[in-house]
């Protein structure tokens, strides 16, 4: 299993990094939303799957399965959470202000704006 | 923390205090302040003057960055008091001066004396301090105030320039003194002065000695405008004509000389340290008084001259370097060279700092320096034309000024060389004498130019409706002072030479002077007829018929070729590099951060690809893997399909919904993977976040409909695609790859022992970790007060209706929001579209956390019963999001 998922990571980094190197900044944010998943996913894997059960004591269970990257992740679904919520409105901010969400136009739009006011 | 510590920094604390001073006495200008404690310190430092000449010379320490091993040391022996001596007077005379020359309804002069003191606190740093470190550190702040200086009337271009001109030539140097004071740390293994002057003879023969040599030397030569790096010099004199008075004469320009002098124990003795030294100030020497003749600007010939003076020291120290290698009767001899530079080092302070004052005086009376426009002016400014005779006598070295003795020195000395016999002087020396004798006629000429051109001979037409007169007072008496003690040290030489130049030769040259006890100093008028004596009657003669005879043959200086000048080497370098910078910045830096990202990924790449393929460390592991369930592949074959969609889908919301996809399929994969918290966290996140990026649509209608597909682009496609594959490679890796011992273990075992949790996840987050966990709080907080202030900015610009005007109105506006915000706090006026937003967010967050509980009693107990503190993940999450925004 963990070679397959180790793929599936490699695959949601390509994407992610795809989407991030497009010009449009919503997909931008959505890229960096796919890039948590893969991190998440490469941090468990990383700590090999399945090895237990849940990390939860005192239920008689022999093996448990690593609690440390859950604690990782658990921190990091958070600020991810936290992260693309900024992002999102900022972006909502910028398309309010510049009528665009591309990122080429954005910049000589906000140039634009910037010539007109001098 | 000793006087002598109190005495160097405080020039700096009046530096700080001026501005406010200059508010709290406004009708007193603040040169007085400066001049005060100038005059202050001068005579506390000339309190130390018998306990150095007895030969005790005087440290302070105090530990400043012990760990690096740097201490404030500061060491107060013949040579330092010298040099402190000179700055403290000479800035008590500038001072005065310049309260006369400041006119502070004109420009105001608080920026002008923070610099001099400052600079005056920087320079006595210097010349105390024992540790290289420390004294580097003052080298660059005296070049930082200089440019300063330089660039005060900065409204000028030829201010500006010089002001670059000088600090691009000293701060060069710097960096080269610097690596020097390293390579001797290298060598020696110590920053103190002491100390390396006991480390001794193995120095010399290190490898590292000639470059560490060549390097300081280059700090030196830059500092003191040796050819070829004297350039800055001439244009340094924009400054302010206290300025030039004080750094560029008297003070800065001299560092480069105490350092030569304060490590020569260290250097000399050696050929290349000889024939650097002397040669160098002997071919500035030459250059100085050639150029200096050709000037039409009264202080462009001070500044010329300068640099042939400072090359003349330069020379001397150089000469005086063989006391190193002679004994007895013969090291005194070329002891004697040091006491020469010494000597003539004060006499220069002196008559040329009279000088520069001249020049200030008749730039202010009459508005110009130009020779060309000047003339006659000896009837008007009778004091000025007699001050100005005093220094230019001493300068040309004519009795009975001290310069007339200490060039007299200069000229044995030279003689002396014919006699040395060593480091190939048998073959060369004939070039000392020649070439002084030379420079020492050229001096006489410019002497001569600078005194009769201003003040004898027929008044300029344009000078003759003017209304001349001699300077206020204030303005006369320091430059009258230095030139009377120019005569005082003509006639009474034995007066510095027993307090200050013997002492300071000592320090200088301890060899001799651990030989012979004392090194002697008489200074004598009367030597007889000695060679020396024959040489200056020869200058004298040649200097007064070519004076003479000067409009003449001055026309030769058009053949030198202007095309070759380092002048225009220094502009097209400057050019060259220029164009260099804008063409490499322009190369990487283009404007666009998807450009910046792929050199981020790139270098990522590099370093871990590198690590990877070149650790014999990292194997990649086969077999002993998990199964994988029938239900398992249907989720991971989702992720794979769902992530690959989104780049396809042409459309936002598609795009959207198809992440959204990802996402509760990794929340089945937390579950698969028994992480049941992190299951319930990444649902209610997914959710919200769906939600969020709809609401966004919901607003902006239009977006929603804009159809755009991703355009193909193959470089982003094969960056994205190589850094999948690497993260492939690394989670492979890292399974094969396990050097250390999980920390883990730690934890299960630590978890219900110390901390009494049962669900090690939490336990890990709010008890192990819990910084941590505080600080991503503190994450969410600053996410959540951004957002909430562009969304309020957003309301206000629309509310104002100023969306038609100009972004930068928008901005005022927007800061008026803020700061109305800042102001009202919560009482400010309500956020319709705020509350809206809130309002939305609530609603999402109320049904979720009752489906995080329901999913408590439900999901949860498929996996086990949770004990108390078990629920704290999805309870503590969910607050945690609410709590950060609406705390904003």
């Amino acid at each position: 299993m963990e070679v397959i998922v180790a793929v599936i990571v490699g695959i949601l980094f390509a994407v992610g990094i795809y989407l991030i190197l497009t010009q449009d900044l919503l997909r931008i944010v959505l890229g960096t939303s796919l890039l948590t998943h893969a991190v998440h996913l490469l941090l468990m894997t990383m700590a090999m799957l399945k090895t237990g059960s849940a990390p939860l004591l005192g239920r008689g269970a022999e093996d448990i399965v690593d609690p440390l990257p859950q604690a990782l992740i658990l921190t990091s679904i958070v600020i991810n959470f936290g992260i693309t919520a900024f992002f999102l409105v900022l972006s909502y901010r910028a398309y309010q202000k510049l009528d665009t969400t591309d990122m080429e136009r954005m910049r000589s739009e906000s140039s634009r704006h910037r010539g007109r006011s001098q | 923390m000793s006087l002598l510590h109190l005495l160097t920094l405080s020039p700096f604390l009046l530096a700080a205090l001026i501005p406010l001073l200059g508010k709290a006495v406004p009708r007193l200008h603040t040169g007085w302040f400066a001049a005060a404690l100038s005059a202050l310190l001068f005579a506390a430092l000339l309190g130390y003057l018998p306990e150095v000449r007895a030969g005790s010379p005087i440290t302070e320490s105090f530990a400043w960055i012990p760990s690096l091993g740097i201490s404030f040391t500061l060491y107060l022996d013949g040579l330092s008091l010298l040099f402190a001596l000179m700055i403290t007077g000479m800035g008590a005379l500038v001072a005065v001066y310049s309260v006369a020359y400041m006119d502070s309804s004109k420009e105001s002069p608080t920026s002008f004396y923070v610099c001099l003191l400052t600079f005056m606190g920087a320079m006595l740093g210097l010349v105390l301090s024992d540790n290289l470190l420390t004294l580097y550190g003052f080298w660059e702040l005296t070049s930082i105030t200089s440019f300063l200086l330089i660039g005060y009337r900065h409204e000028n271009y030829r201010a500006r320039y010089g002001a670059l001109k000088s600090l691009l030539i000293t701060m060069t140097g710097g960096l080269g003194l610097l690596s020097g004071f390293v390579l001797l740390y290298v060598m020696s293994g110590t920053y103190r002065i002491r100390e390396l002057f006991e480390v001794g003879a193995p120095l010399a023969s290190h490898p590292l000695f000639l470059p560490a040599m060549i390097l300081i030397l280059v700090g030196a030569f830059t500092k003191s405008a040796q050819y070829p790096f004297h350039i800055w010099l001439p244009d340094a004199m924009e400054a302010p004509t206290p300025v030039s008075a004080y750094l560029h004469s008297a003070t800065m320009v001299k560092a480069g000389l105490y350092l030569v002098a304060r490590l020569s124990p260290v250097f000399s003795g050696t050929p290349e340290w000889f024939w650097l030294v002397s040669l160098g100030g002997l071919v500035t020497l030459l250059y100085g008084s050639v150029a200096a003749v050709k000037q039409t600007d009264l202080k462009g010939i001070l500044a010329y001259s300068t640099i042939s003076q400072l090359g003349l020291i330069m020379c001397l120290l150089g000469l005086s370097s063989l006391s190193g290698i002679f004994d007895g009767e013969e090291q005194l001899l070329y002891a004697a060279a040091g006491t020469a530079a010494l000597f003539h080092l004060l006499n220069h302070a002196v008559f040329k700092g009279a000088l520069f004052m001249v020049a200030g005086i008749v730039d202010h009376e009459t508005g110009t320096r130009d020779i060309r426009k000047l003339g006659g002016l000896a009837q008007v400014m009778p004091i000025a034309f007699t001050i100005s005779l005093f220094g230019a006598f001493s300068m040309a070295g004519l009795p009975p000024f001290g310069g007339f003795l200490s060039k007299e020195m200069f000229l044995e000395a030279v003689v002396e060389t014919l006699h040395a016999g060593v480091f190939d002087l048998h073959t060369w020396a004939a070039l000392f004498p020649f070439v002084a004798w030379i420079a020492s006629v050229f001096t006489f000429i410019y002497s001569a130019l600078f005194v009769t051109r201003t003040f004898l001979g027929p008044r300029k037409k344009a000078m003759r409706g003017l209304k001349i007169h001699d300077a206020p007072a204030l303005m006369t008496i320091p430059p009258a002072l230095l030139a009377a003690l120019a005569l005082v040290l003509g006639l009474f030489p034995g007066l510095a030479a027993y307090s200050l130049i013997q002492p300071a030769a000592e320090a200088m040259m301890p060899i001799a002077a651990a030989d012979g006890g004392r090194i002697p100093v008489e200074i004598k008028f009367w030597h007889g007829w000695t060679p020396a004596l024959w040489m200056t009657i020869g200058i004298v003669a040649f200097g007064a018929l070519l004076a003479w005879s000067a409009r003449r043959w001055a026309k030769l200086y058009a053949f030198f070729p202007r095309r070759l000048s380092i002048n225009r080497f220094y502009d097209a370098s400057l050019r060259f590099f220029e164009r260099i910078t804008v063409w490499v910045t322009a190369f990487y830096m283009n404007g666009s951060s998807r450009s910046y990202v792929k050199y981020i990924l790139g270098f990522m790449m590099l370093v871990l690809g590198f690590i990877l393929f070149n650790s014999t460390d990292v194997t990649f592991r086969v077999g002993a893997y998990a199964q994988i369930a029938p239900y398992e592949w249907v989720i991971l074959l989702g992720l794979a399909a769902g992530g690959i969609a989104v780049p396809f889908a042409k459309s936002r919301p598609v795009a959207i919904i198809l992440t959204g996809t990802v996402g509760y399929m990794m929340t089945l994969m937390f579950v698969f993977l028994r992480a049941p918290d992190l299951a319930l966290t990444q649902m209610v996140v997914e959710s919200i976040s769906v939600t969020l990026y709809l609401l966004c649509f919901y607003h902006l209608p239009k977006l929603r409909t804009e159809q755009q597909a991703v355009r193909f682009r193959l470089p982003n496609f094969l960056v994205a695609i190589a850094v999948g594959v690497l993260m492939t490679l690394v989670a492979l890796a890292v399974l094969g790859t396990n050097p250390f011992e999980p920390i883990s273990d730690y934890y299960v075992r630590e978890s219900y022992e110390s901390a009494g949790g049962k669900n090690i996840v939490n336990v890990i987050l709010v008890d192990f970790r819990g910084f941590d966990t505080m600080l991503e709080i503190m994450v969410l907080a600053v996410a959540s007060i951004g957002i909430y202030n562009m969304i309020k900015l957003r309301r206000k610009a629309t509310d104002v209706g100023s969306r038609h005007v100009s972004h930068d109105g928008d901005e005022s506006d927007e800061d008026a929001a803020v700061f109305r915000h800042a102001q009202y706090g919560h009482d400010g006026p309500t956020e319709e579209t705020l509350d809206e937003r809130g309002s939305a967010e609530n609603e999402q967050l109320e049904p979720l956390e009752a489906e995080t509980s329901e999913s408590e009693g439900g999901k949860l107990s498929e996996l086990g019963e949770p004990d108390d503190r078990d629920s704290a993940s999805p309870e503590t999450e969910v607050p945690r999001m609410k709590g950060g925004d609406s705390d904003a």
